[in-house]
């Protein structure tokens, strides 16, 4: 199976980089834009077929090593 | 007093620090490859700063996997006194030795320049040498130096005076303009409860000479050059162990 680790900004913490590109999109008149999270995507090939084996799998290396807690939220995607 | 350099792949101040500790202030120096597993007798080790493994995914989130860092977890549990400089603090934090993260600095630049620091505690084997207020002018390097821990993190670290070092103006004064990063709370540098493991993105190795254009980082090494002799360290270093090390090594 393959997971997909969707890793962000916590809403609570500012992301300089994602404002930075919102305000180039607002100069180049995209007004409708409000605003830019930018974040890290990770595929992962995993050997097991079982989806919420996947899912807890992806999971726990999110926790472990892709995403840092402190600052950084994470979403999966299995299939 | 023996300084312990981690070297990891990628570090680029490990002979800014060598030099400091073995030329400018005469003790003995160890180069510690990433790869070791035994801190061959340091009393003192230092992740000094660079790009360690590249900064792959964040920062210093790779370095903490490291074997070497093992030995030094092991180090600042029992209370061995550990400075991370730079991209050193961004492993440290990665590590959790430390608490909170490293964001991108605030205005998105490189910073390169000379900073003022106020020192704010004294009781780290690091800053013992000077007195609180003191304000030291070091440079920095850094791309990712704003340092983040959320509110209740933060009042934790307040409240238990974990704050080392603020970025402030000449006087000593506490203003944006003289915050490089947008660091919270203005924090340049940190320690854990304990207070022997200390993160500074300020480089004192790189202000330990005048022809640097300033020695003001002499203080830290100055500081943990005096705890060396202190009763603390060599509790930590009962002679028999001592010996022991160094035929091991």
């Amino acid at each position: 199976m393959r997971a997909r680790v969707f890793v962000t900004l916590k809403p609570s913490v500012f992301d300089p980089q994602g404002r930075t590109i919102a305000e180039a999109l607002h100069s180049l008149g995209y007004q409708n834009v409000e605003d830019v999270r930018q974040g890290k995507y990770f595929e992962l090939d995993l050997q097991t077929t079982e989806p919420s084996a996947a899912k807890k799998l992806a999971a726990e290396v999110a926790d472990r090593v892709l995403a840092n807690p402190v600052i950084e939220s994470y979403r999966i995607e299995v299939d | 007093m023996t300084f312990g350099i981690v070297v990891f792949p990628g570090s680029n101040c490990d002979e800014d620090a060598f030099h400091a500790a073995k030329e400018v202030f005469g003790q003995d120096a160890e180069y510690l490859w990433h790869k070791d597993t035994d801190l061959k007798g340091s009393d003192v080790v230092i992740l000094p700063g660079g790009f360690a493994h590249g900064d792959y995914l964040r920062t210093g989130a790779m370095a903490r996997f490291s074997p070497i860092m093992g030995a030094v977890r092991a180090f600042a549990e029992r209370g061995g006194p550990v400075l991370g400089i730079c991209n050193g603090f961004q492993i440290l934090l990665e590590s959790g030795l430390l608490p909170g993260a490293m964001l991108r600095n605030k205005g998105l630049q490189y910073r390169c320049e000379h900073v003022y620091l106020r020192v704010e505690r004294t009781d780290t084997p690091f800053t013992s040498a000077t007195t609180a207020g003191t304000v030291l002018r070091i440079p920095i390097g850094h791309g990712e130096g704003n340092y983040f821990a959320p509110a209740d993190m933060l009042q934790t670290i307040e409240t238990n005076r974990q704050v080392v070092l603020r970025y402030t103006d000449p006087q000593g004064r506490i203003d944006d303009d003289w915050n490089p990063n947008g660091s919270v709370n203005a924090i340049a540098g940190l320690c854990n409860e304990a207070r022997n493991v200390v993160g500074m993105m300020p480089h004192p190795e790189r202000a330990c000479e005048p022809l640097l254009g300033g020695v003001d980082g002499r203080a830290i090494f100055e500081s943990i050059v005096a705890w060396g002799g202190s009763a603390e360290s060599l509790a930590l270093h009962p002679v028999g162990a001592r010996a022991e090390g160094a035929r091991a090594f």
